[in-house]
């Protein structure tokens, strides 16, 4: 049921994203504002902001529930963590992807080092880091807790690198949508568009984490059942 | 009250500077690899390059390796050698932590004194215009290299594959510390005045004291068993 609803939601936010015309005195309802230097370009808005804002969302879960761990020892916790971390490193490649496809047509090239990239690139390379070690370890618990911890540690030391990319390369990047101004060149339709773009997203990636977390709640049941207890 | 703390700590750091210099396993991996690093550097781009930011960035690219190569020595070999468990009835785990981290920081110091020494010998361009501004510099970024070093390897001290490990969970947590450190250095070429680098000795300074805050609030998670 909630597949189908999420289904047809995406399809209709992906067709409006690319159908609904452009032009620079936006008259009619469906009329999407021409965006100076952006021009069509501006689509991708819709598709590679909500997967940049899931990146985010999926590490901070993995983190929440890394503490909540931590605090109870519940191995459910655990699952809830590694999964989230899953969903978020898929949103993440998809935000790195569309960036660099959109950067090609934007600023000449795939790749420039832009201090948003750098972002995303460290983002990959925690996650990264972060599956390398659960791999690394084969008892249950002790991945649970060190990749809890790692998630932490990393967790803490993000506010830093926020801190210090600004400060050495200035960003080509177009302003984020909820920007200190406050101003906003988007008219209603496009905050709406949007909007319903972020709702099918996060949408999307709750359905999966929540596949995911019960794939592996059975792989975890059947694999104590193996060792002769069971878990309700 | 704080002699309670200090004394086991100091005893903790005693040992392990004790089993190193008996094996000197973590000083000459150490050693060797900065000799190596460096030479493969003169062999590649010659010694006289005189462009800062080259310069400054390789001088960085050698410590950060070397480090990863030396600094897991300390939480691995309790694992290797069975001695985590003595450890760990013996004294509570802050002052574990804080003895290791002590080691490593004198560890780190040392390393970044030879690997300056050698790298301004080999490297005729690499001249420092401001020592003030470059010394705080190495003391500063020692000093975040071992915080976040101590933490990484206790994590990986757990782990079954611990080598290749290490430089794979640690760069993510060095990257802003090493991309400061790095520009510091090369403002201490080009004559840079420490006044003008306020805002980065205290983004090091906050930068170690969180790392130190959260390495103290963890480690007792992941020393336990």
């Amino acid at each position: 049921m909630i597949r189908l609803f999420l289904g047809i939601w995406l399809a209709i936010v992906t067709l409006l994203a690319f159908v609904l015309p452009m032009s620079a005195n936006p008259s009619a309802w469906y009329h999407l504002p021409i965006i100076p230097g952006l021009e069509d370009k501006a689509r991708i808005l819709f598709f590679h902001v909500p997967t940049a804002w899931l990146s985010t969302v999926g590490f901070i879960a993995s983190m929440v529930y890394g503490i909540r761990y931590l605090r109870k020892r519940d191995p459910e916790d655990d699952i809830k963590s590694a999964s989230a971390a899953g969903v978020g490193f898929l949103f993440c490649i998809l935000a790195t992807v569309t960036g660099a496809i959109w950067a090609k047509f934007s600023w000449g090239t795939y790749w420039n080092w832009d201090p948003r990239q750098t972002s995303i690139f460290v983002l990959l390379l925690i996650y990264g880091a972060y599956f390398a070690l659960r791999s690394a370890i084969d008892v249950e618990e002790k991945r649970a807790t060190l990749s809890a911890a790692y998630a932490i540690i990393a967790a803490v030391v993000m506010p830093f690198f926020m801190f210090v990319m600004p400060r050495i390369l200035a960003s080509l990047h177009p302003q984020p949508v909820l920007n200190v101004q406050g101003k906003t060149e988007m008219n209603a339709t496009m905050l709406v568009l949007l909007i319903s773009s972020f709702a099918g997203f996060t949408g999307l990636a709750s359905w999966m984490w929540n596949l995911e977390v019960r794939i592996q709640r059975i792989v975890m049941n059947s694999l104590s059942g193996l060792k002769g207890e069971t878990r309700v | 009250m704080i002699g309670t703390f200090l004394n086991p700590v100091l005893a903790v750091l005693r040992k392990d500077l004790q089993s190193e210099l008996r094996t000197r396993y973590a000083m000459s991996a150490l050693i060797m690899f900065i000799v190596s690093t460096i030479s493969i550097i003169v062999f590649a781009i010659g010694g006289g390059t005189s462009r800062s930011d080259v310069l400054a960035g390789m001088l960085w690219v050698v410590i950060f390796f070397s480090s990863m190569s030396g600094l897991s020595r300390t939480f691995v070999s309790e694992e290797e050698r069975g001695t985590a468990m003595t450890l760990q009835l013996l004294v509570p785990p802050s002052v574990v932590l804080f003895g290791k981290l002590l080691f490593n920081v004198l560890l780190v110091i040392g390393m970044n004194i030879l690997a300056v020494a050698l790298y301004s010998f080999l490297m005729t361009g690499f001249t420092v215009t401001s020592p003030g501004l470059f010394s705080l510099t190495l003391i500063l970024g020692s000093g975040g290299l071992a915080a976040s070093s101590t933490i990484i390897a206790a994590i990986i001290a757990k782990a079954n594959t611990k080598g290749p490990l290490f430089p794979v969970l640690a760069l993510p947590i060095l990257l802003p510390l090493l991309v400061v450190v790095i520009n510091m250095t090369r403002l201490s070429m080009e004559g840079g005045d420490i006044s003008e680098s306020v805002g980065e000795f205290q983004f090091l300074i906050a930068y170690i004291i969180v790392i130190i805050t959260a390495s103290n609030l963890l480690f007792e998670y992941i020393w336990r068993d």
